[in-house]
């Protein structure tokens, strides 16, 4: 506890740093306070490094949902500046932030997929609204069906998908303009253990093709069986940041099925 | 990629919400047939309210023995010196008195031996609420009450008064009467119309901000939608104008033959009607479509 202690207020006195170089993400000094009062972000400063496999947790409340709609700009910051790929989220008008969404994957926790499209359209669509020729389509969209899996599911809807497959469908949107960054909100939140392992299972393949992907979650089981960087919110603060953390300290307990999950992943 | 695209967008969003799309159809059905009536009812109304206004006349009567001269000298005082004046016709003696012999009365004129008709100038206002004024500047209100003339030849200047006020008073409750309900019910279909479509893309709003999340600029997303609109605006249009076309050639064209009030000469001509109704259908709904989106493109 002293510890987290000792991190909250080095934090807290430490001024905004300037953009790290290099740094795929950076908060520096991020606060953000809503119109209601309550406190979403309280001085978040941390950096991820391109190429980074990053689990974002914390209870509900704790600001995680804040920091990925910080990221996607759907808000602002009160205070701070976020720099995304060397470029201040700042500088990037209303107009211009389409185009700043399409160089981001976002998995959702719902999915957010067009219900009156098949999958296939469903996924073609981002290629669409970035002006992607008819001819990319055809080569690009069943090469990430493949690779998540959904091959013989072309031409479902939505709603004739388990959730394990909407979420594919959603991954293998957000990934199909290969973006540099992938960014998952709660993605195994809807969804039983044995399916998200193919979900985690699914970025992390994301992952090694060179994107950074950031994860939100409060799924423990899953952040101690990744072993990946993990940083943790609390009341809006950052309160561990941790390069091979786990959700808590249960070792033992997850050492078997870990070896299990890495043996499939890799 | 564009155009067609978000054609083959718009086709595909009627195709899949076929209920709505067709509540909207039918919304912009109805109103345009609604006002397909009611527009030449109004025109109708108003052109016979303006035929009854035109008869408005001021008569200059002048001395009964007034030269030609005098005539002459009276006309140009009308034509230059009065104001708002529209046009005068000059009947002279003897056309007034052929008009009574061609009434039937030439017998009583016959009798007296000479004609006792004066003549006459009978000055049309260029607005039918302005005879008074052209009254009151050929015969201004002397001090001591009555009138006096301006012109030592013209005898007496008369405006039918009874008649006059009463018709000006008539048209102009019709006319405004008329003015107002075409108002509310242009206001009304434009609310139905709006409330329709706004219906529609509520059910749809979760789409546009999926659409907005991966990216899509709010005209990527708009541009299918005020195709909709226009689809929809067209063929609701289409189909009331089609309606029109059978009921006025089925029912009012064989009746205008007979009633007078139909076919009033300042009825819009069909196709000039026909056109600003498509017009405004298509119009309305795809600017109705385009700008309803805009609330929920704020994501």
């Amino acid at each position: 506890m002293a510890a987290t202690e000792r991190h909250v207020r080095r934090s807290a006195e430490r001024p905004a740093p300037p953009p790290r170089a290099g740094a795929i993400i950076d908060f520096g000094g991020v606060s953000k306070r809503y119109s209601s009062g309550d406190v979403g972000l309280e001085d978040v400063s941390f950096a991820i490094q391109p190429g980074e496999f990053v689990f974002l947790v914390g209870a509900s409340g704790s600001g995680k949902s804040t920091t990925m709609r910080l990221l996607i700009k759907e808000t602002e910051p009160t205070e701070g500046t976020i720099t995304v790929a060397g470029r201040s989220l700042e500088e990037i008008s209303r107009r211009r932030v389409p185009y700043y969404r399409r160089n981001l994957g976002v998995v959702f926790q719902d999915y957010k997929l067009l219900p009156n499209r098949t999958v296939y359209e469903n996924v073609a669509y981002a290629l669409q609204v970035t002006g992607g020729t008819r001819r990319e389509i055809r080569e690009k969209v069943p090469d990430i069906l493949r690779l998540t899996g959904l091959s013989l599911k072309l031409h479902s809807y939505p709603d004739q998908l388990s959730g394990g497959e909407q979420q594919r469908v959603s991954v293998a949107r957000a990934f199909v303009n290969h973006p540099p960054l992938l960014l998952a909100d709660e993605p195994t939140g809807n969804l039983d253990p044995e399916t998200s392992i193919g979900i985690m299972q699914l970025l992390y393949r994301i992952n090694r093709t060179g994107t950074t992907v950031v994860v939100a979650t409060h799924d423990v089981t899953m952040v101690d069986r990744m072993r990946r960087r993990v940083i943790e919110l609390a009341g809006g603060r950052v309160v561990r940041d941790e390069r091979t953390g786990g959700y808590s300290a249960r070792d033992e307990s997850t050492q078997e099925f870990g070896a299990r999950l890495w043996g499939d992943v890799e | 990629m564009s155009f067609g695209f978000f054609c083959r967008e718009a086709v595909r969003a009627l195709k899949r919400n076929a209920v709505p799309s067709f509540a909207a159809m039918a919304t912009v059905l109805v109103t345009v047939l609604i006002l397909g009536v009611f527009i030449p009812m109004v025109q109708a109304t108003t052109g016979a309210a303006n035929e009854v206004r035109g008869k408005v006349i001021a008569n200059v009567y002048l001395e009964s023995d007034a030269s030609q001269a005098d005539a002459d000298r009276v006309r140009r005082i009308i034509e230059t010196q009065v104001p708002h004046v529209g046009s005068a016709q000059f009947v002279s003696k003897r056309e007034a008195l052929n008009a009574q012999r061609d009434a039937g009365r030439g017998d009583y004129y016959d009798l007296l031996g000479t004609n006792p008709l004066p003549d006459t100038f009978r000055v049309s206002p260029d607005e039918p609420d302005n005879i008074g004024l052209i009254r009151d500047a050929l015969a201004p209100l002397a001090p001591g009450g009555g009138r006096t003339v301006i012109d030592p030849a013209i005898d007496e200047v008369r405006n039918r008064e009874e008649d006059t006020a009463k018709i000006l008073s008539v048209t102009r409750v019709v006319k405004l009467t008329m003015a107002l309900l075409a108002a509310l019910l242009v206001i009304t279909s434009l609310l139905l119309i709006a409330n329709t479509i706004r219906l529609s893309l509520y059910a749809r709003r979760r789409e546009v901000e999926v659409m907005k999340l991966v990216g899509a600029t709010d005209w990527f997303i708009r541009w299918p939608f005020v195709l909709e609109g226009v689809m929809v605006g067209f063929l609701g249009g289409t189909l009331a104008v089609l309606l029109l076309g059978v009921v006025k050639v089925a029912v009012v064209d064989p009746l205008a033959a007979d009633f007078a009030l139909i076919a009033a000469p300042d009825t819009m001509n069909f196709p000039l009607l026909i056109g600003l109704l498509l017009f405004a259908s298509v119009a309305v709904s795809a600017l109705g479509s385009g700008l309803s989106l805009r609330r929920f493109l704020r994501v």
